[in-house]
């Protein structure tokens, strides 16, 4: 009786020092986010909770202290959802780190809002990088990174051999009427919840990110690119309007889900589906569950298939004090070595021809080869202009509302007044 | 239990007693070395630097920049341009929607979770073994995390969820809940109903156990039923808390946000999309901070009134009582 009382109280005290240790330990971690103290910098990425990606990263910022002794780079990792918000708020604090990593298409934006410092002589490091990697406004270079991801068409050789559906190349994709077909004779095998998934449910950057390269496909486009100023004719033209009504009427038809489950690849997995829209990323979860997976390209609605291209980059905040030591940085991580590290541990296309002789299947002729071809022939940048948020969260309404039975026209038409208001009302960026 | 039934009713009747005898013990004890002015102000002092940072300066900023191009990321000062946020947000009609739905939800949750609540409450109140787990049980939505509450929803609401299901084994083919702009509102006005209505269940209970037995007791001598006893006891005896329950629940219900943010993103069409909602994806995801804040001045309005109209109604009754 005795021993064991003893026993708790033992216990107990364990647990309060464990706890306090516990909450010193995060007090501690917590509070050093000012950067330049004697040669140290400061880096920042989204990748907290993303095990693969930040170790990468974390080896990078390891090495890279390890090579040489006048400068130490701090980093820190914040969780994706919260990220942009980190920054602006940072930003608003002027308490930015010296080097930091942007999404793709958010780059015209910060280095128009003076967050970022254009890269100065890295011309050359750079030469070989896919274009959709490295990040330009006002042609100056912001920022680089070390991947792209694709987007494909998913599927199994079994799926389209038994449905009596061709296996689309690169050179000969599926064209509209094609596509239409197939998901026929997918739902007429009625062995499928959906034809095909296109990850409807999922929210954010996702919808201009995987939707707008279809109205590309048709002709039309999120901005009229020749200057920036207006959506007029591109957006709300012939040609979008073609593709809204296309794209409700996957819906309509049962095609595909309105909103597809929170994670379509498990559910193609699971044999829901018959065809995935996805990215690259689904490579190896999807090899492991199918030996017969294939990564197909995406439909030609008429303009050749198009993907999105440009995704985390890496540039250095306009604050930062110690630029020498960010551009050693940035130098030094933009090496080969370190291009094919990133994109092995994230299983992401390695944006320059070298890293990809590297990382394992990227090689000519290797299975995920195919991957960095579709983005070479058909990425698209989304639009560089300061603008695109907005145009971002503008497409990403209207596009859901299509979806759901909106008017297609008038849908367009109010997008794009939308758009050209915001374009106007900051001055289209100038 | 008691400190709930107190705080309606304590404008009148606790506090004053209470800064009294505190007051004259200040003045006996340092006998003139603080003027009872610098204690007041002192004691103020918390408070105010709190509502003025976080209420005061923020709706006057809102005022100030509801009227300019401001935008939450920009290297460009923000310039003054007159109305005009307010004109385009007139011919939003996302705006409206989001006026229509707030209305809407407010006016449907006010009875619905009230009512709920109060329901629950007189089940409660009953002399019952197993009350206080009961109890519990209702209060543990309050308790737990509106986000988290959300997304448990988002799963039981699928078209193949759980709520379907049941249904399924009446015969009754349930509908896409959160996809179908019929219904997505109607879903989230039950579920927030569900989450929030502990809340006032508890203080629907505090106000019931205000009410004396005896009047029970009267009223069953005099034979009244339960129900005669509901009304003619029960329900009069309840007014204070009727009135902080309906300020409450409507203030709450203006607000409306998380769900919507999680749960829907203000579709299908526009039909679950309120104004915090609005406001919110404007100003942040939208950065346009000028814009945003007109939505937040209407919404302010808005309430205002409301509010005004609320206090207005309650004050007469007390006048004619």
């Amino acid at each position: 009786m005795k021993s064991s009382t003893r026993r708790r109280l033992t216990f107990g005290a364990a647990v309060v020092t464990a706890t306090t240790l516990l909450l010193t330990g995060c007090a501690k971690g917590g509070g050093t986010s000012s950067s330049s103290e004697d040669g140290t910098i400061t880096l920042w990425t989204h990748n907290a909770g993303n095990a693969g990606e930040l170790g990468a990263i974390q080896t990078i910022v390891d090495d890279f202290n390890a090579s040489q002794s006048d400068y130490e780079v701090d980093l820190q990792a914040f969780p994706q959802d919260s990220y942009n918000q980190s920054v602006t708020a940072a930003a608003a604090a002027k308490k930015l780190p010296c080097i930091m990593d942007i999404d793709g298409p958010n780059v015209p934006n910060w280095a128009w809002a003076g967050y970022l410092a254009p890269l100065e002589g890295m011309d050359e490091e750079l030469s070989d990088y896919l274009p959709t990697t490295v990040g330009k406004y006002d042609d100056e270079i912001y920022s680089y990174g070390f991947y792209d991801v694709s987007l494909v068409m998913v599927s199994r050789q079994s799926i389209l051999d038994e449905n009596g559906i061709r296996t689309p190349t690169i050179d000969q994709p599926w064209t509209k009427d094609e596509f239409a077909d197939a998901l026929a004779k997918l739902k007429a095998s009625g062995k499928y919840e959906y034809p095909a998934d296109f990850a409807t449910g999922l929210t954010g950057e996702w919808w201009p990110y995987a939707y707008s390269p279809f109205l590309q496909s048709f002709g039309g486009d999120l901005i009229d690119r020749d200057d920036y100023k207006s959506a007029d004719g591109v957006l709300n033209g012939p040609e979008a309007v073609e593709w809204a009504t296309w794209f409700r009427g996957l819906a309509a038809n049962g095609d595909i889900a309105l909103k597809s489950g929170s994670d379509p690849a498990q559910d193609f997995a699971n044999g829901k589906t018959g065809i995935l829209y996805s990215g690259s990323w689904t490579a190896v979860p999807l090899r492991k569950a199918f030996d017969d997976t294939v990564f197909l390209p995406t439909v030609d609605l008429g303009q050749g298939p198009k993907i999105g291209g440009g995704s985390w980059q890496w540039g250095m905040s306009a604050t930062c004090e110690n630029t020498e030591a960010a551009s050693a940085y940035l130098k030094f991580a933009a090496q080969d070595e370190y291009v094919a590290k990133v994109a092995t541990d994230t299983n992401n296309i390695p944006t320059t021809p070298g890293a990809a002789a590297e990382v394992p299947g990227f090689e000519d002729g290797g299975e995920n080869d195919i991957f960095r071809q579709y983005a070479e022939e058909y990425a698209v940048l989304r639009p560089v202009t300061p603008g695109y948020p907005f145009i971002a969260t503008t497409f990403t309404k209207a596009a859901q509302d299509i979806l759901n039975g909106a008017d297609p026209q008038a849908t367009l038409d109010q997008a794009t007044k939308d758009i050209d208001a915001n374009q106007q009302q900051n001055n289209y960026f100038q | 239990m008691t400190t709930p039934t107190a705080e309606p009713l304590s404008e009148a009747g606790v506090v004053p007693r209470a800064a009294r005898t505190t007051g004259t013990a200040e003045r006996r004890a340092p006998s003139g070395t603080r003027s009872p002015g610098l204690v007041a102000l002192l004691m103020l002092l918390p408070a105010s630097v709190l509502i003025i940072t976080f209420l005061l300066v923020p709706i006057g900023l809102t005022f100030v920049l509801a009227f300019t191009n401001a935008r939450l990321i920009s290297p460009e000062p923000a310039q003054f341009i007159g109305v005009t946020n307010f004109v385009n947000l007139f011919s939003d009609d996302t705006f409206w929607a989001s006026l229509r739905n707030t209305i809407i939800f407010t006016v449907v949750i006010v009875p619905v979770q009230s009512g709920a609540a109060l329901g629950l409450a007189v089940l409660i109140n009953s002399k019952m073994r197993g009350t206080n787990f009961f109890r519990t049980v209702y209060f543990l939505p309050v308790v737990t995390s509106m986000v988290v509450v959300s997304m448990l929803w988002l799963f039981l609401y699928q078209p193949n969820g759980l709520i379907n299901a049941v249904l399924a084994n009446f015969g009754i083919a349930g509908p896409d809940w959160l996809g179908n702009p019929k219904t997505a509102l109607i879903a989230i006005i039950l579920m927030s109903a569900w989450q929030a209505m502990g809340f006032h269940m508890v203080i629907w209970l505090s106000g019931l156990q205000t009410i004396a037995q005896e009047l029970y007791e009267a009223a069953a001598l005099d034979g009244a039923n339960r129900w005669q006893q509901f009304v003619n006891v029960t329900w009069p005896g309840l007014r204070q808390t009727r009135t902080f329950i309906l300020i409450t629940i409507t203030i709450a219900a203006f607000g409306l946000f998380s769900q919507v943010n999680i749960m829907t993103q203000g579709g299908p069409l526009n039909s679950t999309t309120t104004l915090v909602f609005q406001a919110v994806r404007s100003g942040f995801q939208q950065q346009q901070t000028g814009y945003a804040s007109a939505i937040s001045l209407v919404f302010f309005v808005l309430v205002l009134a409301v509010s005004l109209v609320q206090r207005h109604l309650t004050r007469d009754k007390e006048a004619t009582r």
